[in-house]
């Protein structure tokens, strides 16, 4: 075989998620799914029933002596209650108080969960209540924060304000979301020798698991190892809450010596863990007569919850995208963390970034509503340039955009001008049904903007016969990471994909792990596999130089299951494989890899990001005027993910990502009742997208010709988080369509999500006049 | 009687003596068969990731549906086959075609709802032969999949014909169908665990006798509430009465003036005749519950447990519905409006059941919709339900029956509001003023899934809506119908 007969290499190829056979035939195991060990236990945890308030009495002995108990644990029987990532607050049990409604009081292990259940009833515990903060504008009234505020400031807002021949300001809400990952949370601890403890964990952060552990057991990091095959979805809801629950299994697994499984039912999953943080949002907008901003000034107060968890990184994310694509010459970004007594809000695709893109994409819109004009002109107007005004209110330039190019192109292939026209026409003659349609972009940063995080490792094995062990630091749930750093490896050494064995995450592998989180699972992971595969491939090419005495100017090459000098075949890959052995040459390697370039100042400003992932979105929608509800006609996306590495799963992370987004803004509405209490806590209550929520007319584009201009793996760009945020254009879709329907051309404040009951109250109010909120000043405090 | 039940896992026979009646099938596959291709989502039929199918004989057929194993009592398998994720695949390793698709189409990331998609998928590949995109979202609207965005698997639905291939649950058929006519009894199934009893009669007759014996037993219909009290509440039931085995209850009669549903009839069973004698409560069903749900749900048991929020009621109110109850004392009937006392009390007495529902037909002059606002379309409880009929004749309504859900503590007829209409013109003037008679007649609540004052509003735009289709047919007034796009 020759060079030129050489067959397609596997990177940049839709091959099938690497579980893909497994998920169809129900041979997948989950953590729920494994063999259990014998002896196991299963856990509880009971749930307070009331909002903030003091525990003024917790008698758990009848729990104790129920049958089939075999142990329970209270905040007296722990080392430590604290479980907080980065900053202290989260709490395993609510100590003496209960910080938000349905926060963990104690946990009993039982020889069934049924046995385990009904002791847990037994406690007797009586309260008496606080008085709770719920909302961001309860905690802004009282300057209530889990951390302090920040700010970005460049120019001079105030005074760019001032003199706008236009301005126009305003505020309003945008919702949490659940992430309703299929999978509930779980974890299974299993005692080992030494004190030690292995943890089966569903978690996107096995480091952060393995280092909780060790912290509530009071065991050096040694001494647990922690392992996730897959999960069953993630999205951002178990890259910290996933501790909490394997912290419990091992605790009990501690307390009774056998092993202990927490598995949580719907219900408490989504009344304990975390979510999306919602935000409380005002503007104060100057612009000229053509919609371009000359002074912006955003307040972004989110509810953080009881404790810190992430929201110092999630508020921050979104400050760094509160510009979204476009340039903000003088500008002033406030962020308030707000604490409520509410669930420890955390990480959810997008991290704050989604939240802060609504913001301006918010403003976007009243600017275009308020001139009279397509908000899509007003858009582009404001876009980043790419000579000048390519700034960000951080300070970073904006070196690789592509909004110019990628907007106008997706106006054009989904007939944007003349659709809209379309639009208008339907409305005239339709008296109760009308519709609405807009064009979003997003420009989203990618990097976690916490430096540290931004490295990896991967450990890569090759066996005499050639077949490769994969491991890396990155978690499956459903991304299609492995599937893709597998393609990468496999490359390096021109195998076949079946060839390389992908294994569970394990922290006895690849130490110091990140979460696989803020989309850079691959740019990472694929990385450091690639460094690792690529130092044993320049092992294998020297032993094959020496032994067949292949000239200096030779290139050895690998394809085709086979190691090559030219066109000549020297032998498979597993027979250079078994010569390297014989040779006395390793043939395993832990790679690693850190992105470059990064530099973030203690204020926040620099470069926090390697790159930008670009995409928009296209909707139009179809209200009724007489009840709200509404329907996505058709949506048209075109995103930018670089060179793809497997253009099938972008795809799919593309459309889900949308999908999930609109959700976000659409149907899936938290309800918190006067208490404080969580009342949409299972899919009976809580809307997540079905099946006929699908746009019937549904086209999604990778951007051609897309390659990263930075040096990332074969120059793809990370996927996983940006395209959550196209789904703003069903909601400024049904903005529009509002905004049409009134006959004013305006729309009165809009929250998220944009329910029924939201589109049919809009059509009815007013518009209020501009408010500046006085609670909520962007100012800082004088100190 | 018989203490033990017996059903096909797969083409393997299995009895099973005195099980717990209230272990779900769900747990039963994955604690005791230690089969875990079926996932647990909810365990409350909203999410589809335990999606099993079911099977029954059919004279020499199967008769096949998808379920949710989640919420689904262990023993009303007994005399069915059960499918499950595991049993698709041939020996040798060749996926089934839905399986296939899903997989070569890209169908599955995360993978945790896969296996239940794949069950739905199944069921609907034994049951149609080239399915149009919205029978197919129908046969999906009661899977949830987080990661997708579905579009794939809209795609592996579509290709999964495509595929040659011979069905080997079609191909065994008679002999299945064979087996489980054998394994079936007349004898009363019977079960005793600890406390808690089981008995599955199987005529009306014998139903009667049990509920005088046990006056308090918890009825179970199609479990698609009553599994809630269970994987939900935690409650515990001592004493289950099922009715599915009566095959009386499952009779649907076209009568000379009346539809009489058994009260045993699933939402599937009923739909046909509903849909067609009632245009409107066809897309209601459709909407009222996924296809799992409406394969196992009743009517019965959806008015039978008085729920303020059921779909059917308001419809079958507008519709004069009558109920015919049945004791061992013997027959009464009542207007199905009379039924609902106040939140979740109803005028069902110790040891009486409901036996059939009759549903009077519409006069051609009547005029007839009804309504279900809900946050999402598919497979979501309804903020309001409503349903109106009337009769117009000269330009005057000489008839208004108008029933309501998610307006009060029952399901409700708007008396005060069809007063308001009769003897009215049928004009704009006349729909003012029930507007307002609709918007003083209740006390909506605010709660997770809308406000009071949504719940006003939108009731009396409903009224304005009925209107408007009734004078105005060319004008567009549905965001789902078809046409308007």
């Amino acid at each position: 075989m020759s060079a030129q007969t050489r067959n397609t290499r596997v990177v940049h190829q839709s091959v099938p998620h690497d579980s893909g056979y497994k998920h169809v035939s129900g041979e997948a195991i989950y953590v729920d799914d494994i063999p259990e060990p014998r002896d196991l236990l299963y856990a509880y945890a009971r749930l307070a029933d009331r909002g903030r308030a003091r525990i003024t009495r917790l008698d758990v002995s009848a729990v104790k002596s129920a049958p089939g108990v075999a142990a329970v644990i209270t905040p007296a029987d722990l080392l430590t209650n604290d479980i907080g990532p980065v900053f202290s607050g989260d709490q395993i049990f609510a100590d003496g108080e209960v910080q938000h409604f349905a926060q963990p009081l104690f946990a009993v292990a039982g020889e069934s969960l049924d046995a385990a259940r009904r002791a847990a009833k037994l406690a007797e515990v009586e309260y008496e209540d606080l008085e709770a903060i719920l909302t961001c504008e309860e905690a802004l009234a009282k300057e209530s924060y889990v951390l302090p505020s920040k700010y970005f400031r460049r120019g001079d807002s105030a005074a760019a304000l001032a003199r706008a021949p236009n301005r126009i300001s305003g505020r309003f809400h945008v919702g949490g979301q659940e992430h309703f990952y299929l999978e509930g949370h779980i974890g299974m601890a299993i005692p080992q020798e030494d004190g030690d403890m292995l943890v089966y964990s569903s978690t996107q952060h096995p480091s952060e698991v393995q280092h909780m552990v060790a912290k509530v057991l009071g065991m050096p990091d040694h001494a647990v190892v922690v392992e996730t095959r897959r999960l069953g979805g993630g999205f951002g809801g178990k890259e910290t809450q996933g501790a909490h629950i394997a912290c419990i299994a091992a605790l009990l697994a501690r307390a009774t010596g056998r092993p202990v499984k927490l598995r949580l039912d719907r219900d408490d999953d989504m009344l304990m863990t975390g979510k999306r943080h919602d935000f409380l949002i005002d503007y104060d907008i100057g612009f000229d007569d053509d919609g371009r901003i000359e002074g912006a000034d955003l307040m972004l107060a989110s509810r953080c919850g009881y404790a810190p968890d992430l929201s110092h990184s999630v508020n921050d994310r979104a400050m760094y995208h509160a510009d979204n694509g476009y340039y903000l010459p003088n500008v002033t970004i406030a962020s308030h963390r707000c604490k409520t007594h509410t669930v420890s809000n955390t990480a959810f695709r997008g991290f704050g970034g989604p939240q802060g893109v609504m913001a301006i994409e918010y403003v976007m819109d009243e600017i275009a509503r308020k001139l009279g004009k397509d908000p899509l002109e007003v858009r582009k107007i404001n876009f980043y340039g790419t000579t000048d005004r390519n700034i960000t209110p951080y300070g970073m330039k904006v070196e690789d955009n592509i909004l110019h190019k990628l907007v106008p192109q997706l106006a054009r292939s989904a007939d944007y001008a003349a659709r809209r026209e379309a639009v208008e026409a339907f409305n005239r003659k339709s008296r109760y049904l009308k519709k609405g349609i807009a064009l979003t972009p997003v420009k989203f940063g990618i990097s976690f903007t916490n430096k540290m995080l931004n490295q990896a490792g991967a450990l890569v094995l090759v066996y005499q016969d050639g077949s490769v062990q994969l491991n890396h630091g990155g978690i499956e749930m459903g991304q299609g990471l492995h599937t893709k750093v597998a393609q990468v490896v496999a490359d390096v050494f021109g195998i076949d994909l079946e060839r390389v064995r992908i294994t569970a995450t394990n922290t006895g592998k690849v130490p110091n792990t990140s979460p696989t989180a803020a989309s850079t699972g691959t740019d990472l992971n694929g990385y450091a596999a690639y460094n690792a595969a690529s130092a044993i491939r320049r092992r294998m090419v020297k032993v094959v130089r020496e032994h067949f005495q292949v000239a200096a100017e030779r290139k050895i090459e690998f394809h085709d299951n086979a190691v090559w000098a030219g066109d000549e075949r020297l032998g498979s890959f597993g027979e250079i494989a078994k010569l390297a052995y014989v040779n006395r040459v390793q043939l395993s390697e832990a790679g690693y890899y850190r992105t470059p370039k990064l530099e973030i100042n203690e204020d926040g400003t620099g470069r926090p990001f390697y790159y930008f992932a670009y995409g928009a979105a296209c909707a139009e929608v179809l209200i009724d005027t007489l009840t709200g509800e509404y329907r996505v006609l058709r949506t048209d996306i075109l995103h930018d993910v670089g060179r793809s590495l497997n253009p099938a799963i972008d795809l799919g992370q593309i459309e889900g990502g949308f999908i999930q987004g609109m959700g976000w803004l659409t149907t899936e509405e938290l309800w918190w009742d006067d208490k404080g209490r969580l009342r949409t806590h299972a899919p009976s209550t809580y809307k997540i997208p079905a099946i006929g929520d699908l746009p019937r007319d549904f086209r999604v584009q990778l951007y051609e010709p897309g390659r990263n201009r930075e040096n990332s793996i074969h120059r793809s760009k990370a996927v996983g988080e940006p395209p959550l945020v196209l789904g703003s254009a069903v909601f400024f879709a049904l903005k529009d369509a509002v905004a049409r329907a009134r006959g004013d051309g305006q729309c009165p404040r809009f929250d998220a999500p944009a329910t029924p009951e939201r589109v049919l109250m809009a059509l009815q109010e007013p518009v209020a006049p501009p408010v500046v909120s006085a609670a909520a000043s962007i100012e800082e405090p004088a100190e | 009687m018989r203490r033990s039940i017996r059903f096909l896992l797969g083409h393997e026979e299995r009895e099973l003596h005195d099980v717990d009646p209230t272990m779900t099938v769900l747990q039963y596959l994955r604690s005791e068969e230690r089969k875990t291709g079926t996932k647990e989502g909810c365990a409350e039929g909203d999410c589809g990731a335990c999606t099993v199918v079911i099977g029954e004989p059919d004279g020499e057929r199967m008769r096949y549906r998808a379920v949710n194993a989640c919420i689904l009592f262990l023993p009303v398998l007994d005399g069915c086959q059960l499918i499950t994720v595991e049993h698709l695949k041939r020996e040798d390793g060749e996926l089934h075609p839905v399986q296939r698709a899903m997989y070569e189409l890209h169908a599955s990331q995360c993978g945790f709802c896969t296996p239940g998609f794949v069950m739905s998928m199944l069921a609907l590949y034994l049951n149609e032969t080239s399915p149009s995109r919205d029978t197919i979202c129908d046969a999906l609207a009661g899977n949830l999949c987080r990661c997708t965005g579905y579009r794939p698997i809209i795609d592996a639905a579509q290709a999964m014909y495509d595929y040659d291939w011979q069905d080997p649950l079609r191909a065994r058929e008679a002999e299945t169908a064979a087996r489980l006519t054998a394994l079936r009894s007349e004898e009363t199934l019977a079960l005793v665990r600890g406390d808690r009893r089981y008995f599955a009669p199987q005529s009306v007759e014998a139903l009667a006798e049990l509920l005088a014996e046990y006056p308090r037993a918890t009825l179970l219909a199609g479990g698609t509430d009553v599994g809630l009290w269970v994987t939900k509440l935690h409650q515990d039931l001592d004493t289950v009465v099922y009715l599915g085995a009566i095959s009386e209850l499952h009779t649907i009669v076209e009568g000379e003036a009346a539809l009489e549903i058994g009260a045993g009839a699933t939402y599937t069973e009923a739909f046909d005749a509903l849909a067609r004698h009632y245009p409107d409560f066809g897309e209601l069903l459709r909407r009222l519950a996924s296809t799992q749900i409406r394969n196992s749900g009743t009517i019965g048991g959806n008015i039978g447990n008085g729920s303020p929020i059921g779909d059917s009621m308001p419809v079958l109110i507008a519709l004069g519905a009558e109920l015919v109850l049945r004791s061992r004392e013997g027959e009464r009937r009542m207007p199905i409006e009379d039924y609902f006392i106040e939140y979740r009390k109803t005028a069902l007495r110790p040891g009486e059941f409901i036996e059939r529902i009759r549903v009077p037909y519409l006069a051609p002059e009547d005029q007839f919709r009804c309504y279900k606002i809900s946050k999402r379309f598919d497979q979501d409880i309804s903020a309001v339900c409503a349903a109106f009929k009337v009769r117009v004749e000269q330009g005057r309504v000489v008839d208004a029956s108008i029933g309501f859900g998610g307006v009060a503590a029952t399901p409700v007829r708007a008396r005060a509001t069809e007063a308001a209409l009769k003897g009215q013109a049928w004009d704009e003037a006349s729909i003012a003023k029930g507007e307002e008679a609709l918007a003083a007649e209740f006390t909506p609540l605010t709660d997770m899934r809308a406000s009071a004052d949504y719940r006003r509003l939108v009731s009396t735009r409903l009224l304005r809506k009925f209107f408007v289709e009734t004078v105005d047919l060319a004008e567009p007034t549905r965001v789902l119908a078809e046409e308007v796009v």
